[in-house]
């Protein structure tokens, strides 16, 4: 798979398609599996590892997803193309960084991907536009018993699938979901959400930005017990209580904005607007940060001739991995800051 | 990087605040970052929260005490103080060897739940099989006596005779 093939546009997940896309981005399962009769990646011999790795690869390679599936060796690839795997969410941080013989199998949608040799010898996700979990599952479940068919799992009566980590065992399921949530950001409602996201078991992380600092109010939010509950009840409690109730508590934070402090929400909008139409340089942070307001402008429909399509594709193409990756190769932070700016002015001021 | 405030713990909590495009950074350690009234909980990796998780066992008085010098796992050579370190086990077989430390660990980690009733699979024994139908069906009579759904609860029992253990 050549990357560049794939950097200049965004996956089908990022979309903005799918059900409840104004504040769903996208719906994420994912399995961890280990093969029976090994030892976990990171205890590990190499040789062992190539085993593992040919083994899973070779299965993986053959399945038949109706369209066309790459295998990027991970442990060979440079780092600017492992960062454009990590902000794709091709790959998790942790595979791009670990030591270990790994690789990923991504079909050409994007909405499947295998880690080979993360945490887990195995990492099975589907990725899909909007909120579409049981679409997901639906999916995954069918690519698990299809494998399931050629490899032993490691497995056990009582504690279910066995995982390098005793957090993962039982179903060895994630079910995660990206949320945008700028009206709760605004209002000062996020801790609440936070509080009783904890109290639920649940986790909830920022997505993107550089570091740990959660920008553009992307807020992934997933299970942590995977033991003692089905996999069915964990998507069905997502899919009908747990998202819509989030989405209805941001719904209700934007239609207050917009009763109470319509100035407030439509400074923010026309400033994110007027500055990324303008701005020569930008930083990865600030822009994530006004796009996320113009992304609930457009949904306010306070912006005319612009897409959330499009605003997505800015969020991803302008990524620091993505703009080196599309311009020939690694540049400089003033560099990247300058290119940002110009694919954001270029793109609004089309319309 | 120390910490802006105190100026001796270690910063972990990183904020980028972007005022009218004026953006400023703070670095803070977890103690002052909460003093600030930053919300710093809901960002809890794993790793540290099976650290949290490792450290509330040795407080626990009710879980039996942990040897110091428990054997390591006669497969792969793990042992209790490497896991406790890295917090990943070394193979499948150390569920086997480490099933009553794990045990207070895996019922924190899962809500109070110890044992598996999602997929299973089709390598699986029918023993297997049949021991999660079961435990299923358990969970199943439990919900439907509590909503006082009697007569399900009557074709779950016929379920479980049927099974015949």
């Amino acid at each position: 798979m050549e990357l560049r093939k794939i950097s200049e546009h965004i996956g089908k997940w990022f979309s903005g398609s799918g059900p409840m896309s104004d504040i769903v981005i996208s719906s994420r399962i994912r399995l961890a599996r280990n093969i029976a009769g090994y030892e976990f990646v990171s205890n590990c011999s190499q040789e062992s590892q190539a085993i593992i790795l040919e083994k899973l690869k070779e299965v993986l390679m053959g399945l038949d997803l109706s369209q066309k599936v790459s295998y990027i060796c991970v442990d060979k690839a440079g780092q600017l193309d492992k960062d454009f795997l990590v902000e794709r969410h091709l790959i998790s941080r942790l595979h791009a960084q670990s030591k270990a013989l790994r690789g990923v199998v991504i079909a050409a949608d994007e909405m499947f991907t295998a880690m080979i040799n993360e945490e887990d010898h195995l990492r099975i996700q589907v990725l899909m536009p909007g909120l579409q979990l049981f679409q997901c599952w639906e999916q995954l479940n069918r690519i698990d018993d299809i494998i399931e068919q050629h490899i032993e799992y490691a497995f056990d009566s009582r504690l279910g699938y066995l995982t390098a980590c005793p957090t993962n065992i039982g179903t060895g399921i994630r079910v995660s979901v990206m949320l945008h949530l700028p009206a709760l950001k605004i209002t000062g409602h996020l801790e609440k959400f936070f509080n009783a996201a904890r109290d639920m078991n649940l986790a909830v992380r920022g997505l993107f930005g550089e570091g740990t600092e959660a920008v553009g109010d992307f807020f992934q939010i997933s299970n942590q017990t995977t033991l003692g509950v089905k996999e069915e009840d964990i998507v069905k409690k997502f899919s009908d209580v747990i998202i819509p109730e989030i989405v209805g508590y941001e719904k209700l934070a934007r239609e207050q904005l917009f009763e109470k402090k319509k100035n407030m929400i439509n400074d923010k909008i026309y400033r994110a607007m007027g500055i990324l139409s303008n701005a020569q340089m930008i930083s990865s942070s600030e822009a994530m940060f006004l796009l996320s307001h113009l992304r609930l402008g457009v949904n306010l429909k306070k912006i005319d001739n612009l897409s959330i399509d499009k605003i997505n594709e800015l969020f991803l193409l302008t990524q620091p991995a993505h703009l080196q990756l599309n311009s020939g190769g690694p540049l400089s932070q003033d560099d990247r800051d300058e290119l940002r700016a110009k694919i954001i002015r270029n793109c609004l001021n089309q319309n | 990087m120390k910490c802006q405030k105190c100026k001796d713990s270690i910063a972990t909590i990183h904020l980028t605040e972007i005022i009218d495009g004026q953006r400023s950074e703070m670095h803070l350690c977890q103690a002052c970052a909460q003093n600030e009234g930053v919300a710093v909980k809901s960002q809890i990796p794993l790793s540290e929260l099976l650290n949290s998780l490792l450290a509330a066992e040795a407080d626990e008085p009710s879980v039996p005490e942990i040897k110091d010098t428990l054997d390591a796992c006669p497969y792969c050579g793990m042992t209790w103080e490497k896991f406790k370190k890295r917090a990943l086990l070394g193979c499948p077989n150390d569920y086997n060897v480490f099933a009553d430390e794990l045990d207070g660990i895996i019922k924190r980690a899962h809500s109070g739940h110890v044992a598996h009733i999602g997929k299973v699979p089709t390598h699986a024994g029918d023993g297997i099989k049949k021991q999660i139908a079961m435990l299923n069906l358990k969970k199943h009579l439990a919900d439907a006596l509590k909503r006082e759904d009697y007569e399900t609860a009557a074709k779950i029992r016929d379920e479980m005779n049927n099974i015949g253990f």
